[in-house]
Parts: C-alpha cells; structure tokens; sequence
C-alpha cells in the first residue's frame, strides 16, 4: 500500500490519539467528553442495543433509497416522454425539495406511525436528487445518436431502452450517490423528530434518549455507527457505480 | 437511372438562417458525388433533408423507383459508448426485428469489410479514431444500404488515416454497388472519390458549378499524381473561390 494511501488513515488515527491524549491528560470527565477508548467499550457493552438500532435506521435509509430510485426514475421516465407532464409536477417536486425536512417531520409524525414517517421523511429527501439527475440524463442524449435511431425508424420505447437510458445511466448513478448520503440524513433529521416525541428506534433515537440520560458514551457510540453507516452506504454506491460504468465512462475509468 | 432527385428545395431554420435555396440536384445509381462547400453552406442540411431528418420548406425530394435502405455516417463516430464494436453494427438490424443469431453473419461481414473482425468485442474508447470511423461505416453497411450519406465523416482524422481510409471506401462502393453522396470541404479528397463534385456556395446554399471526374472509380494512390485528378482539383479549388467571392 502506496503512502499516499495509508495518509488519512495515519491521520484519522492520529487525531483519535490526540482527543485520547487530551481526555486523560486534562482530565475532561465522561459526560462532557468521553475519550474514543470508552466510546469503543461502551460501543462493545451497548452493541445488542445500538446494533438493533442500526439495523432499523439501516433498513429504513435502503428502503427509502430503493423507493427513491424506483419512483424517481419511473417519474424521470414519464417526464422524458410528455414534457406537459414534467411541466405540471417538476414545481412539486421542487417545493418538496426545498422545504427543510426538519420542519416537515413533526407533521408526518402526526398523521403517520413513527416508522412510516420516518420513512417518508428519508424518502422525501432522497427522492429529488434521482428524479432531477436521471431526467437530466434523459434529455442529454447524443443528437447524432437521436438522428441515427431515427433514422433507422427506432420506436419510442426503443430509443427510451436501447438510447436515452443507457445514456442518463451517469448522471442517475451521480444522483443515486448523493441520494445515498441524503436518505441516511433524512432519517436521522425524522429519527430525531420521532424520538423528541418519545417514538422511534433508530440511531438518532438512541442519541436523544441517551442526551435525556446524560449517557455522552451512548451518544457518540451512536454517532460513531451513524458516521460508520454514511460511509459504508458511500463505498457501496460507488462499487455499483464503477461496476456499471467502469468499462466506458470516464468518470468510472479515471479512478480505476 | 436516377436514384433521388432534390427540386427547389428550400429550408429556413426557426431562428431565421436561409440554409438553403432552390437546390436542384439529380443523382443516378451508383454514382459517388461529393457536395463540397465552406462549412456552414448548408451541403449538411441537404443530407440531412435527403436522409429525412430534416424536412425542406420548398420543393421537392423524389425518389427514382422507391426510397432505398440509407446508410449515414456522421462527422464523429457517434458509437454508443456503452456498447462494444458488436453491439454497434447491430444496432439498426436489432431496431428493425433481426434476432441477435441471425444478425451475427451480417455484422461480421460488415466488420471484415472495414478491417474490424478481430474488435468486434472491444469497447468504442479502446478504439483509434480511424478505427472508431471504420466502426461507423460497419454499422452503416451492415443493412446492405443502396445510398450511403457521409457527412465529413474523415474530417478529424491524421491525413494518412483519411487517405486509407479513402481508398477503402472506394473499394467499398465498387464491391457494394452503392450510391454515395459524401459532404466535404476538402477539395483535394472530393476529387480523389468522386465520380462528380457539386460545389455549393456559401448561405443560403445551392449549386454553383457541378465538375465531373473523368476517370474510372477504381483509383489507388497513383491516381493523386494523375492529370484527371489534378485537373478536377484545380477546378473545384476555382469554382470554391469564385464561390466564396461571389458569396
């Protein structure tokens, strides 16, 4: 392994030494500043806890990203095909985009069970950053390729399938990356709503009733899961990504 | 016999640019004719208009006997990057119907035709540019088409590349038959391959002077050192530049 590769983990595990240093050394007490060394420990004697935690916000972030994808290339699709449509739901779209979540949870949790808000929450997020990059996609393709398939008197569905598809698959797996991120904030934003009202059990939950106990371990054991999760669902999306791509986009070959 | 005949045609883009006005032009079967001009004279439209993806504002297009299979080349390759050499040459055979099995003798037949056969399972990027060209006409020859269009398709290759090139259409058209209408702004390869040269003049485009060929259409590299051809330079280079002045 190259040095340059080994640099962020020297760093990352240099700056747990420092935080550890700094812990003993000024003698920071637990509830304010626990050092990394009890945040392992108690990550070790709370792991049935936060692992069922984690596995609830896990399976939330996949479903919402799964519902995410599904709805928002199928609408990307139907948007490409009859731009009247695009037209009359994109402002929706849009408006549900730039409502701050936070601010759209405690409602959903009203109307909703904690899980299935969460849920929608998660969603909501993740669904805009799919739909805008693969309608994008669609409407990016190759004039000269256009003018072949028409040429050759390709169908709709034909060019939907055999060109513009293939075509927006960058910009949607682009969209899918960032929508991975983003289901993972807006279930913990929901979480953290659904657990102020005394619901949930995801991570963020864990982390408000940890907060309301004065457990800080709990909370950045919990943190630390959060943190591990955004990057684990990261890595995951762009495997899937150089995987589909690696063999002919540019973005794929340069990292490869 | 004539294959298509343009008659008047006219066409305004929607921003108001006069492309082309009271072109007439008649091609018979089997000819090689070049439309050469200065970019932007609207030879482009004209393809474009007789492959039907333009539609002409007047006039007429007419087809001899009955519209013929089309096969278009376009200045880049425009391969479909996502899919191998293979996948590329069958993709108007897959638009119209044929089953995989029984397009592969035919995409192999195209591929061998242009020097393709051992690529046909690499991807476009680890193609050269001629070789990506070579990709394209595959693709455009493998529905057997009775009119081939190519629209500068050698313009952003090296000049030995285009050369090869050349000859090898040349060989292509006399082994196939086909009619080829071939858009150019190069006076020297326009005299190499056809058998007749329109040279059109700047916006709105149409036909200044027609300069015909007087040699056989099999032609090798000797015939660039050959009096018909030095002869049919120097015209089409006088007829350009009185072209342009006039413009």
């Amino acid at each position: 392994m190259s040095l340059t590769r080994l640099l962020p983990l020297v760093v990352f595990l240099g700056l747990l030494g420092a935080w550890e240093a700094l812990v003993h050394v000024q003698s920071i007490p637990a509830y304010v500043l626990p050092a990394p060394s009890l945040i392992l420990t108690t990550l070790r004697e709370d792991w049935a806890l936060l692992s069922a935690s984690l596995w609830v916000t896990l399976r939330i972030t996949a479903l919402a990203l799964a519902l995410a994808t599904g709805i928002g290339v199928a609408l990307a699709i139907l948007f490409a095909q009859w731009t009247w449509l695009e037209r009359s739901f994109f402002p929706l779209a849009v408006i549900l985009q730039v409502t701050p979540i936070i601010a759209i949870a405690p409602l959903l949790l009203i109307y909703l069970d904690a899980e299935t808000a969460v849920l929608a929450c998660a969603f909501l997020v993740a669904f805009f950053p799919i739909l805008s990059n693969t309608a994008l996609g669609l409407s990016s393709t190759d004039h000269h390729l256009r003018d072949l398939f028409d040429l050759y008197g390709a169908s709709g569905w034909q060019q939907m399938r055999l060109l513009r598809l293939p075509s927006a698959l960058p910009y949607f797996l682009g969209g899918l990356r960032i929508a991975g991120g983003l289901a993972l904030i807006g279930a913990i934003a929901a979480e953290i709503a659904a657990g102020a009202s005394g619901q949930g059990a995801g991570l963020a939950y864990r982390i408000v009733e940890a907060g309301y106990r004065l457990n800080i371990p709990r909370m950045f054991a919990a943190l630390a899961l959060i943190s591990v999760a955004g990057i684990a669902i990261w890595l995951v999306l762009d495997f899937v990504n150089r995987a589909l791509l690696g063999k002919w986009h540019d973005s794929a070959r340069q990292r490869s | 016999m004539t294959l298509l005949s343009l008659s008047a045609i006219g066409k305004t883009f929607a921003n108001g640019t006069r492309a082309l006005d009271h072109l007439d032009l008649d091609i018979a079967g089997g000819e090689f004719v070049s439309l050469l001009g200065p970019s932007g004279c609207g030879k482009s439209t004209a393809l474009r208009i007789i492959a039907g993806l333009e539609r002409a504002d007047q006039g007429k297009l007419t087809w001899g006997a009955s519209k013929p299979d089309i096969g278009f080349v376009f200045q880049d390759p425009t391969l479909m990057p996502w899919a191998n050499v293979f996948d590329n040459v069958f993709l108007p055979l897959r638009l119209k119907g044929v089953a995989r099995a029984e397009a592969q003798p035919k995409i192999e037949a195209a591929l061998a035709r242009v020097g393709l056969a051992d690529f046909a399972q690499h991807m476009p990027r680890e193609l050269s540019g001629g070789m990506k060209m070579r990709a394209s006409i595959a693709r455009a020859l493998v529905m057997q088409p009775k009119l081939l269009l190519m629209d500068e398709p050698f313009a952003a290759l090296d000049e030995i590349t285009r050369h090869r090139l050349n000859r090898d259409l040349l060989s292509l058209q006399a082994e196939l038959g086909m009619t080829v209408i071939f858009v150019t702004h190069s006076v020297y390869e326009s005299a190499f391959l056809s058998s007749r040269i329109c040279v059109f003049a700047p916006r709105p485009g149409r036909i200044v002077e027609t300069i015909h060929v007087a040699a056989p259409t099999a032609r090798t590299e000797e015939f660039r050192l050959s009096g018909p051809y030095l002869e049919a330079c120097a015209k089409a280079s006088r007829a350009l530049e009185a072209a342009m002045e006039g413009a």
